[in-house]
């Protein structure tokens, strides 16, 4: 095994939990859809982006969002689902320029159904509304606190996938930090720029979280053996 | 039960997060306020919820309101009325109802950190708010409030608007409030008797105390005798499938002495069955876990037919034990299962006897449907995510962020 570098700072493993909090409004067509995404607050659009990581990790990887589930499978826009499930949200820091992105897909379609005269847009049932609901995140500090690589991937394999997801996908878009909490301190701390490198380049949106995990601790265990 | 009883089916972390989550309420005194402290969902829940509330650091009290026959004739209705059945108040009808709800709020002690009402009967006690002013009100309403009767979704809502926060079960059931509202799925308890493990011999002890063969495949509904729940339609299904697969068909339920729909109901079950030795309609008393248990454990495919549901736990009930489960996109039931990951979903009858047939055609798919499924429900439909969701909930009532440190 390689000697591994004590790290400037230790590394604190956070966890984060949500409660889902309803707004009470409601879209019946692509219109209210859109009218929900461009006045809501950003918790909803987190939400509505990131829930199925969270609820379909054991299942599959996808579908991706919300949005593109209910406007392909409720409101027959397949076209339209498929463009919103490829948002590509690891290229966003921030909701407000996801929100735009969204904002965005659904105008240009919008606009070309209206263009080429299919612009009769189909509504829900009742039953089949989307709802918009938010997401209140509470964070707190785990037990696992780790000086260098080898006790950080041994933390790793031990703490729950809450914590996984904040340092992951909440610190970056939700606190708007530049890069996962991860690759930053692997960088900053233990000097491992490649490795940090290498995490960063995952886009950990297409991997159940238990993939994730694996995953990454297989890139640091290659690294320090 | 006590926390670590959970850590062999959740994970030690899991029950670890709930302790560090009640640190942060140590002392806080939570007083449950319903109107009955046996028999239905509430009681339930609250039996089981209020001992390890204790045991993550908080005190949980429970009060319950008291009513004459007239009362809950009334809020019966208040229930009715609330799923959408077209009925009205009479003013006596309000008067009764509001006079009750002053006599408890005489009688009864609200003192506590956060006062939880369930359910429309004790919603007017919200109007001691201004003597215990430091106290959090939060209104849990258990009942689908999607379509509401207008009048009595206006009258209470006039007392729920002064609560501090409210929680509804799904997110059709939401409303435009002044006030927060927050989205709290039910949950079953994974080492109840209707859900723990049981032994090979248990289940077939069961089986053959009922009748029923082993080694031919069983589709199975375990559901209330309730037109709502379809039985008649599960035997249309059953019919489908027996043309092609040779198989037997469970159809368990209780029956309510007070209810005189579910005998009829049971009646025409019975009537369409008759001749067919491998339908087996079980009227099963009250306080029969274990046998439900059993029943669901030894089907091949769980059915839930239904015309319309609450959140229809008996579908969470299947998925937990890792059954394939064919079930109306009705209710909650599209919260649980979705189509082709977590079970299947169907519209008719005959939509249903097709999915039926394929999963007993398709063993390997059918087991790795019910993996899924009772993943799924692991991660969001189990006693301790609803402890954690309420520990969440009161936590939240102390912030107004949507990221809160704690």
């Amino acid at each position: 095994m390689k000697k591994l570098k004590k790290a400037k700072q230790a590394f604190t493993f956070y966890t984060r939990l949500h409660l889902q909090e309803l707004t009470g409004y409601k879209a019946r067509d692509l219109k209210g859809l859109l009218k929900g995404i461009k006045e809501l607050s950003g918790s909803v659009i987190y939400h509505h982006t990131h829930r199925f990581l969270q609820q379909h990790q054991f299942l599959s990887p996808e579908p991706p969002n919300d949005f593109a589930y209910w406007v392909a499978e409720v409101l027959g826009e397949h076209k339209l689902g498929e463009e919103l499930a490829s948002v590509d949200v690891i290229q966003f820091s921030s909701i407000r320029a996801l929100r735009e992105k969204l904002i965005q897909t659904i105008e240009n379609h919008i606009r070309y159904m209206e263009n080429t005269g299919r612009g009769q847009f189909r509504v829900s049932g009742m039953e089949e509304q989307f709802h918009f609901i938010k997401t209140i995140s509470f964070v707190f500090p785990t037990s696992y606190v780790v000086h260098n690589l080898l006790e950080f991937v041994e933390s790793l394999k031990k703490v729950t996938i809450n914590s996984i997801y904040f340092h992951v996908f909440e610190a970056k878009l939700r606190l708007e930090k530049s890069i996962n909490d991860f690759s930053y301190w692997i960088d900053t701390n233990c000097g491992e720029n490649e490795l940090s490198k290498e995490l960063a380049r995952l886009d950990p949106y297409t991997y159940t979280l238990e993939g994730l995990r694996t995953k990454i601790i297989n890139l640091i265990e290659k690294r320090i053996k | 039960m006590k926390l670590s009883d959970y850590e062999a089916v959740v994970g030690k972390n899991i029950i670890e997060e709930l302790r560090v989550l009640g640190k942060r309420l140590t002392g806080k005194v939570v007083r449950n306020v319903n109107s009955t402290a046996v028999g239905g969902g509430v009681a339930e829940i609250l039996n089981r919820m209020n001992p390890l509330l204790n045991e993550v650091g908080l005190r949980a009290h429970w009060s319950v309101i008291k009513g004459g026959e007239e009362f809950f004739s009334v809020t019966k209705k208040f229930h009715n009325m609330l799923h959408g059945k077209d009925e009205a108040l009479s003013d006596k009808e309000m008067e009764l109802f509001l006079q009750t709800s002053e006599e408890n709020l005489k009688n009864m002690d609200l003192s506590a950190d956060i006062i939880f009402v369930h359910d429309p009967q004790p919603i007017v006690l919200i109007k001691n708010k201004s003597r215990f002013k430091k106290s959090k009100w939060i209104w849990r309403c258990h009942i689908d409030v999607s379509q509401p009767n207008a009048q009595v979704w206006n009258f209470l809502k006039d007392y729920v608007e002064q609560y501090d926060a409210s929680v509804f079960s799904s997110p059709s059931f939401a409303q435009i409030l002044k006030i927060r509202q927050f989205l709290i799925s039910p949950s079953i308890d994974p080492l109840s008797d209707k859900n723990k493990e049981l032994s090979k011999e248990k289940i077939e002890e069961v089986l053959k105390h009922f009748g029923i063969a082993q080694g031919k495949p069983i589709i199975a509904q375990i559901s209330r005798f309730d037109y709502l729940k379809d039985p008649v339609g599960v035997i249309d299904v059953y019919r489908l499938v027996k043309k092609y697969i040779d198989c037997q068909l469970v159809l368990a339920g209780g029956t309510a002495t007070d209810d005189p729909e579910s005998s009829k109901v049971l009646a025409e079950v019975m009537e369409r069955a008759k001749g067919d030795n491998d339908i087996h309609v079980l009227a099963i008393p009250a306080a029969s876990d274990i046998e439900i248990n059993a029943l669901q454990r030894a089907a091949d495919v769980v059915l839930q037919k239904s015309i319309r549901e609450g959140f229809a736990l008996t579908v969470t009930e299947a998925l937990w034990k890792a059954k394939p489960v064919v079930a109306s996109a009705v209710g909650g039931i599209p919260l649980q299962i979705k189509h082709k990951y977590s079970g299947l979903l169907s519209r008719t009858i005959e939509g249903t006897a097709y999915w039926v047939k394929q999963l007993l055609n398709s063993p390997a798919y059918a087991k790795r449907l019910g993996q899924s499924g009772r993943a799924y429900i692991k991660q969001n439909f189990l006693l301790t995510r609803h402890l954690r969701d309420y520990l969440l909930l009161f936590l939240a009532l102390y912030h107004t962020e949507d990221i809160i440190n704690i």
